[in-house]
């Protein structure tokens, strides 16, 4: 049988780097292949080159045994090939039918356009309403958009890139149905991921990358996720081990917290109690939309929120802001590492100074002491980079992770608030990084980790509540909890 | 004063044809930033526009020929900014400022031999008897064909937006550039055509300004149009349909304290020539703070600059 | 192939010498655009950047002239500065020193004839609260109702030139003089007047001033937390506000800045080298001055040599009006060139150039 899709030694470089090294790759009819690999590893840019988002420097694709090299995506998908993307690539104030409209290549009128849709989604089960606006629906419906914008130009190949790191497992499940209904089709089917539990399930074969090369290329079902971990990440990481923990009295005290956002679109806070102990580390599990930001906020001190909904120590300080917050031991670490943690083109020096507390000096600034602070963060938590003059956006996102992270535990917060600790960080930052906070809340202090990944919550959290449509669940104790009785909640109300 | 001399009619159809330079820049604004890109050189370009089609119409004695190079002139600037904030990836805030000086001090370079003199006359149109009904025939059927084509233009960019797969391209790229760049739409390509459009229309507008509104050259005599022809944009929520509404209103206030100072109202003239400025700045802030729904926002991508790595 | 490939990180090199390839290519563009007005390219550009400096007869009139143009550019480029760099817009300087002369005026006029020395120091608080009140409009409607502050501000200033003629046309207006639309003249007022310290070199007390807030805006900007807070807000505001900024103060103080040194401008301006409000006072350095701000890289020493590079332009133009004929409004049209080519090198701060003799596909 000729492989739907071959590519052969395809090489791409970048400055600095070299993305893909002469990487090979079959893909069948009626397969689900799945390409397996860490942040970095050259997925996404084996996908854009497949996809004519960038051309290879060298080697060569073939399709159904033709010689095959789109120059942009408009000729990829006029050959069959539809991609769903990692970040959709939707636009929030159209409706459904006006995005499908933009992703098809004949030009169509929305008035034929949504029978067509109806069909598709009926024949699929993919529930869409042709005329809602994007902004209103949540990511698993978005993702349906996308899927059924790539079924209507019919293709023989569809990518996929991460498509369940938005999901609920519940929405996940539903992706796999659909996914295998189309294999069954004899579509071939490019499964981007690094979920390695989800491609022992779902995937045929498996092609895994690191380093930009392919390592190994097997049958996932025969495989243990260990092993598929070990080929993807190479050595082994010590994984951070959670010590009997020892908790003291009850420092942070969130009641009856709502806020409301001024996007009506987006989904604040409501009535979310919980607390927090000295010594313990409480995880807020949920998909990112859901409030997520909004809490982060709201403890952090940038937004404020009533008095006495946020109680610290016994005292009331929802109306305190940042500074006041830092000033009494509350250092918040934001999601977005470049433009809210870090600011891009200052310096390590000048990012170390952004949040460090300053008592004298009636505000002039000591840049030879700051200085010394980025050093000290540098060395403590071995942050890669040439020198702390380097820009924040010259560093890898690992890198700057561990920079921001270590910004924060270096001044000794009592109570630490972080919100996607290890998002999009290779797998020996993200465990250095899971282990300072262990080692944080050892030390008698009291952390509030938000994250999307249930593994990395089960792995430190001591309870676990779940953060869904801006409401917060009973925290669990982490030991009782399983990915099923979160999912339950985390789905919620979502449709 | 005088109330008698103030004339409803009248002002009512020369509020329509008052409005026509502004209609006519903040529709290709519209354009403009509906396709992502904030220009605020409309000022610039209208006067360049202004002077451009002065000169030509009295070089030519033909005042169509005048519009042709007025909108000539306003694209000529608009290559400029696109060049700049396309290619050169520049700020477009101030590229547009930019845009304006520049355009305010070459228009009186070029413009200094043409003050004082007098630009060709266009044809009235016909209408018939149709000009002869009451009240309808002076308000509606009494203008030159620039400003019917102002009102046509406001309706073939509604269907543009609405119902053509270009226009469609055009939002989606100044809603979210790396999406429509990610789908292969070309998005500088787009981008470009927008601010050549919107540099003719604000030429046209300066062009009809010089030739009919005043109709004669003098330094700045723009005197803001431009500034207040992208206020209008925002005022309509990037729809064309009620940037007519936006121009019309304005237009209007223009009249009226015009008008006024001509009935010898005893307000100091100056105060009255204010009230244009003030209702812009009172109705921005109060469409700003009206706005509640995610329909009437801007462009996602407005002002900020596209890159891609290739 | 030409490419432009993203730095990893921004030049400083290319962004010092931004400036000076835009100067040296916009002097080349002057050169042009004089050849396409039948006019000497070299005789115009000396006469434009050379002589108002160095020719024997012009300069003793116009090497003073150079710091009483720069002192008022300088002072509200300053102002504008601090509000560029945290991405607040405030394009309405223009009214806002026409504002702080005209409260500066009116104190002046309502103690009109004391000998108080107190006189002056008031009259120069007022034109900084005019300045400062008239820019709180702006920042008050961007805050409290998101109004752009680009189009109130910038609407601003046609209300003020506006208010400038019925002041000078009525409650301020000279009842001396014939009814020429203006106000008396500070020169008959001396506990008011703002005099040339040293005769002849253009030296008053608004320069001493300018150069007194340059050197504290050097070391704000550098030393201080504000400083630094400013441009945290201005390249990622949400980092700001992690770090304890809150925005909409922010912008309420840099709308004051800029509003209250304009408002200084204005009125070391009208009780010194202008003398006295006419409806020609507002001369365009509020418009100027953004200019100033960004060709010396929104830094307090870069906008003093600036600032001097074009009040030079403004003073030649004066002069090439008057010997080559030369239209006065070329002087905009240099300005306007002058931004175009920085922000067209700024490219090289943040990317450069690949000549790649691959052909892309």
């Amino acid at each position: 049988m000729t492989p739907t899709l071959s590519l052969k030694e395809l090489t791409k470089a970048y400055p600095g780097v070299v993305a893909c090294e002469a990487i090979s790759l079959d893909l069948m009819p009626g397969e689900i292949h799945a390409v397996l690999g860490e942040n970095g590893a050259g997925k996404s840019t084996l996908m854009k080159m497949i996809y004519g988002l960038v051309q290879s420097d060298q080697g060569a694709m073939t399709l159904n045994g033709t010689a095959f090299a789109p120059a942009s995506p408009k000729s990829a998908r006029s050959s069959g090939i539809s991609m769903v993307f990692q970040h959709f690539s939707l636009f929030e104030a159209m409706s459904v039918a006006e995005n499908i409209a933009l992703g098809l290549d004949k030009a169509m009128s929305i008035g034929d356009l949504v029978p067509l849709i109806r069909n598709v989604s009926e024949a699929y089960g993919l529930e869409i309403k042709p005329e809602q606006r994007i902004a209103a629906l949540s990511a698993g419906a978005r993702q349906r958009v996308e899927i059924i914008r790539c079924l209507l130009q019919s293709p023989n190949i569809l990518i996929l890139d991460e498509p369940t790191s938005v999901l609920a497992p519940q929405e996940v499940d539903r992706l796999f149905t659909i996914l295998r209904q189309l294999r069954d089709e004899g579509k071939s089917i490019l499964y981007i991921s690094h979920k390695l539990e989800e491609i022992r399930t779902l995937c045929d074969r498996a092609t895994i990358l690191r380093g930009g090369k392919v390592v190994d290329r097997v049958t996932p079902k025969n495989q243990s996720a260990a092993a598929l971990a070990e080929m993807m990440i190479g050595a082994r990481h010590s994984s951070a081990k959670r010590g009997q923990a020892q908790y003291g009295k009850v420092l942070l005290k969130v009641q009856n917290l709502s806020y409301k956002p001024s996007d009506p679109s987006e989904i604040g806070l409501s009535n979310v109690s919980f607390s927090v102990r000295a010594g313990e580390i409480l995880g807020v599990a949920g998909i990112a939309g859901n409030g997520q930001d909004m809490l982060f906020s709201a403890l952090s001190g940038e937004v404020r929120s009533t008095s006495r909904s946020i109680m610290f120590n016994g005292d009331p300080i929802g109306q305190s802001g940042v500074r006041g917050r830092r000033k009494a031991g509350i250092l918040a670490a934001a999601e977005e590492r470049l433009g809210h943690a870090a600011v891009p083109d200052m310096s390590l020096t000048e990012n170390a100074e952004l949040t460090k507390n300053r008592s004298r000096g009636r505000g002039f600034l000591n840049w030879s002491m700051a200085r010394g602070f980025a050093k000290e963060i540098i060395e403590t938590f071995r942050v890669a980079t040439p020198s702390e003059r380097t820009a924040a956006s010259a560093l890898s996102g690992g890198n700057l992770q561990k920079f921001v992270i270590g910004r924060e535990l270096q001044q000794n917060p009592t109570l630490f608030v972080v919100n996607q600790p290890t998002w999009g960080v290779d797998a020996a930052a993200a465990a250095s990084i899971r282990s300072a906070i262990l080692r944080l809340a050892a030390s008698g202090n009291a952390v509030v980790a938000i994250s999307q990944d249930l593994d990395e919550l089960f792995e430190i959290a001591d309870r676990i509540a779940v953060l869904a449509q801006g409401q917060i669940s009973a925290p669990m104790d982490a030991a009782q909890a399983t990915p099923a009785k979160i999912g339950i909640l985390m789905a919620g109300q979502a449709a | 004063m005088d109330w008698g001399s103030l004339s409803i009619i009248g002002m009512l159809a020369s509020l329509i044809a008052a409005s026509t330079p502004i209609l006519l820049a903040a529709l290709g604004e519209a354009v403009v930033e509906r396709a992502g890109v904030l220009n605020l050189g409309v000022e610039g370009m209208m006067i360049i526009g202004a002077v451009a089609g002065f000169s030509a119409a009295v070089t030519t004695g033909s005042p169509w020929l005048g519009f042709l190079a007025g909108m000539g002139g306003g694209m000529a600037l608009a290559v400029v900014f696109a060049v700049l904030t396309q290619g050169f990836l520049t700020n477009h805030v101030a590229t547009g400022l930019a845009l304006t000086l520049f355009g305010l001090g070459l228009s009186a370079m070029v413009g200094q031999s043409y003050v004082g003199q007098k630009p060709p006359r266009m044809p009235d149109i016909n209408f018939g008897a149709l000009s002869e009904l009451p009240f309808l025939g002076r308000v509606l059927f009494s203008h030159d064909l620039i400003v019917y084509l102002g009102i046509l233009l406001t309706i073939l960019i509604w269907v543009f937006f609405r119902y053509v797969r270009a226009g469609l391209i055009l939002r989606a790229v100044g809603e979210n550039h790396d999406a429509a760049h990610g789908l292969g739409y070309r998005v500088i390509l787009t981008r470009v055509a927008a601010i050549l459009f919107g540099g003719a229309m604000a030429g046209l507008g300066g062009a009809y300004l010089s030739l009919a509104r005043v109709p004669q050259w003098t330094e700045g005599m723009t005197a803001g149009s431009g500034w207040i022809a992208l206020a209008i944009v925002v005022f309509a929520s990037w729809r064309p349909e009620r940037v007519l509404v936006g121009a019309y209103l304005f237009g209007g206030i223009t009249i009226l304290q015009l008008n006024l100072q001509a009935a010898g109202m005893t307000l100091s003239p100056a105060y009255l020539s204010m009230t244009p400025y003030l209702v812009t700045i009172i109705v921005l802030v109060l469409i700003t703070r009206s706005r509640l729904s995610r329909s009437s926002q801007a462009p996602a991508s407005l002002g900020r600059i596209f890159y891609a790595p290739r | 192939m030409i490419k432009i490939v993203k730095r990893p990180e921004p030049s400083s090199l290319a962004a010092l010498m931004a400036p000076i390839i835009a100067i040296g290519i916009t002097l080349i563009g002057c050169a042009l655009l004089f050849l396409l007005l039948g006019k000497d390219p070299f005789t115009s550009v000396k006469a434009l950047f050379w002589d108002p400096l160095f020719d024997p007869q012009i300069a003793s009139f116009s090497r003073p002239q150079l710091l009483v143009k720069a002192a008022p550019i300088i002072l509200i480029a300053l102002g504008l500065s601090v509000g560029f760099q945290a991405g607040i817009w405030n394009i309405g300087a223009e009214g806002q020193y026409i504002t702080g002369a005209i409260a500066a005026t009116a104190v002046g006029l309502a103690f009109w004839g004391s000998d108080s020395i107190w006189v002056f120091p008031i009259m120069g608080l007022a034109g900084v609260l005019g300045g400062v009140a008239y820019a709180m409009v702006p920042a008050i409607l961007r805050v409290q109702f998101g109004a752009n502050e680009i189009l109130v501000s910038l609407m601003l200033v046609y209300v003020a030139i506006n208010l400038l003629a019925a002041m000078v046309t009525g409650p301020m207006k000279n009842p001396l003089a014939f009814g020429f639309p203006e106000t008396r003249s500070f020169r008959d007022f001396p506990a008011a007047y703002n005099t040339e310290i040293l005769d002849n070199s253009g030296l008053h007390y608004g320069v001493i001033a300018t150069l007194l807030i340059v050197a504290i805006a050097y070391i704000v900007q550098t030393r201080h937390l504000f400083g630094f807070q400013v441009r945290v807000m201005g390249l990622a505001p949400k980092a700001a506000r992690l770090s304890g900024v809150i925005p909409e103060r922010m912008v309420v103080i840099c709308f004051a800045i800029s509003g209250g040194l304009a408002g200084l401008a204005g009125f070391f301006e009208v009780t010194g080298p202008a003398g006295k409000l006419t409806t020609e006072f507002g001369s365009g350095y509020g418009f100027t001055a953004i200019i100033v701000a960004f060709l010396g890289r929104l830094n307090p020493l870069g906008i003093v040599l600036a600032g001097l590079v074009l009040a030079l332009t403004i003073i030649g133009g004066e002069i090439a009006q008057l010997t080559l004929n030369i239209p006065a409004a070329a002087v905009l049209v240099i300005q306007g060139m002058v931004l175009f080519f920085l922000l067209a090198a700024d490219l090289f701060v943040r990317y450069r150039i690949k000549l790649s003799s691959k052909v892309a596909a």
